[in-house]
């Protein structure tokens, strides 16, 4: 019930946002999320944006997980 | 690109090295540890993708308490059941709860003697049908943890600005912190380390485990959801274990902050105040539910109607109390799969798509 899926921010509008998941267009609040743009992915929970996905940080952990692929 | 990165997450060779690095630090573990994945998502994550089954032997994975639907007692549901069949109400919830058996009914024999239920997505659309029927008393069913209670209260907030007093919420909301303290304490449960949920973590933060990390010696690492998120997860506690601290780490960095979501935690503590609150398994823990505060007592269910739940009891032969707290596991009850199967639920564990019944029933047997 927790779940949570990334979702790609197109556009806000008065606090709603349309947002892309796996190519289909949804609707999301991003109210619990002020700081979120347009081009942000987002974890999105029952129809709010609730965290912003730190792409960065992604690639951090993809890194690790490279290194210690390569390791083997 | 559909998800940033999830092929990355998901490729065999990471996945092969990260558990050949667990299999490594498994093995210079002093003695074997029980770890409790305390989230629903990831006890269903880690039984769809087998991860149970693939530990090396001195590592015990444990379902915890972090199914909403699971931990809510039956006085609540029953509550709500109630509730459904008063004359021009209209109840609205998360799908997980039409086939959760109340003591008398489920919901969806309340529908059959013709209460009016409604299943939604988001509390929006509940909103929406308060809106749209404006001579019915709209009531949903708040059920979850820090992820879904901000998202509830943005609604009723919502719902009070614009004189929606047609929707009204039962707060059944429970938090987390509180209840892995009460874990700690309970007698017989021997948990080395908490895999910590990560969407309740976006909200609360890192910090909120460190009095239970400190109070109690253990480990809590906050996990995502791939496969590859728990494996590494995995390892962070093993090297925690070996080195002898007890710390709270965060694996998954791109999900969650440090501070959590501070807004959204506002918008929580706005409507909601902490109260005592009743989870199945665990009973009474204090300052672990959310109750709706004064100032929005026009949308409080629990305070327009006032119906009688005494009669509440648990499931008889049900184990999910014991369960929810990791001292047995569905294989133990004698009901799994004899009695007890999804299609005729006896304890909500079977039911909810994270229950731990469920999870095993689906991908453990
Ligand atoms: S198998 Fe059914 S009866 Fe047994 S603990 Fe799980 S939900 Fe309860």
């Amino acid at each position: 019930m927790c779940l949570a899926i990334p979702a790609k921010i197109i556009e806000i509008n008065n606090q709603m946002a349309n947002v892309e998941v796996g190519g289909v267009s949804r609707q999301a609040s991003v109210i619990l999320l002020p700081d979120a743009s347009p081009g942000n992915y987002v974890l999105m929970h029952a129809g709010f944006a609730i965290s912003l996905v730190d792409e960065e940080e992604a690639l951090e952990t993809i890194k690790l997980f490279e290194q210690l692929a390569a390791g083997q | 690109m559909s998800l940033p990165f999830l092929d990355e997450f998901r490729q065999g060779a990471h996945l092969r090295a990260l558990m050949e690095k667990l299999n490594e630090r498994a093995g210079e573990l002093a003695r074997p540890v029980r770890i409790m994945e305390v989230c629903g998502t990831h006890t269903m994550a880690i039984s769809r993708h087998g991860i149970r089954q693939a530990l090396p032997e001195s590592i015990q994975l444990i379902s915890g308490p972090g199914c909403p639907v699971c931990v809510t007692a039956n006085a609540d549901i029953d509550r709500f059941l109630e509730i459904s069949l008063i004359p021009g109400v209209i109840v609205t919830t998360f799908g997980d709860m039409l086939r959760v058996p109340g003591t008398r009914m489920g919901l969806a024999q309340a529908r059959g003697n013709g209460a009016q239920v409604q299943i939604v997505y988001s509390t929006l659309d509940a909103l929406k049908i308060a809106r749209e029927n404006p001579d019915a008393a709209v009531v949903f069913f708040g059920v979850g943890f820090e992820t879904t209670a901000p998202t509830v209260a943005a609604t009723m907030i919502e719902a009070h600005e614009n004189g929606i007093d047609n929707f009204l919420v039962l707060s059944a909301h429970k938090v987390v912190p509180p209840a892995l303290e009460a874990l700690c304490n309970t007698p017989g449960l021997a948990v080395d380390a908490f895999l910590c949920p990560g969407h309740v973590s976006a909200i609360i933060g890192p910090e909120a485990y460190e009095p239970v990390a400190d109070a109690f010696g253990i480990p809590c690492v906050i996990a995502g959801f791939e496969p590859a998120d728990i494996l590494q997860s995995m390892i962070m506690i093993c090297d925690q274990m070996t080195s002898g601290r007890a710390e709270v780490e965060l694996q998954y960095t791109r999900g969650v902050r440090p501070g959590g979501n501070p807004a959204a935690m506002a918008i929580m503590q706005k409507v909601f105040q902490p109260a005592d609150a009743e989870w199945r398994g665990l009973g009474t823990i204090p300052a672990s539910g959310l109750a709706i505060r004064e100032e929005f007592s026009a949308h409080d269910a629990a305070q327009r109607y006032d119906v009688d739940v005494s009669y509440s009891r648990e499931p008889a032969g049900c184990l999910c109390g014991a369960i929810l707290t990791g001292i047995k596991t569905p294989r133990d009850c004698p009901l799994f799969d004899k009695g007890c199967t999804p299609d005729h639920p006896i304890g909500p564990c079977m039911v909810s798509s994270e229950g731990a019944c469920s999870a095993y029933h689906q991908y453990e047997i």
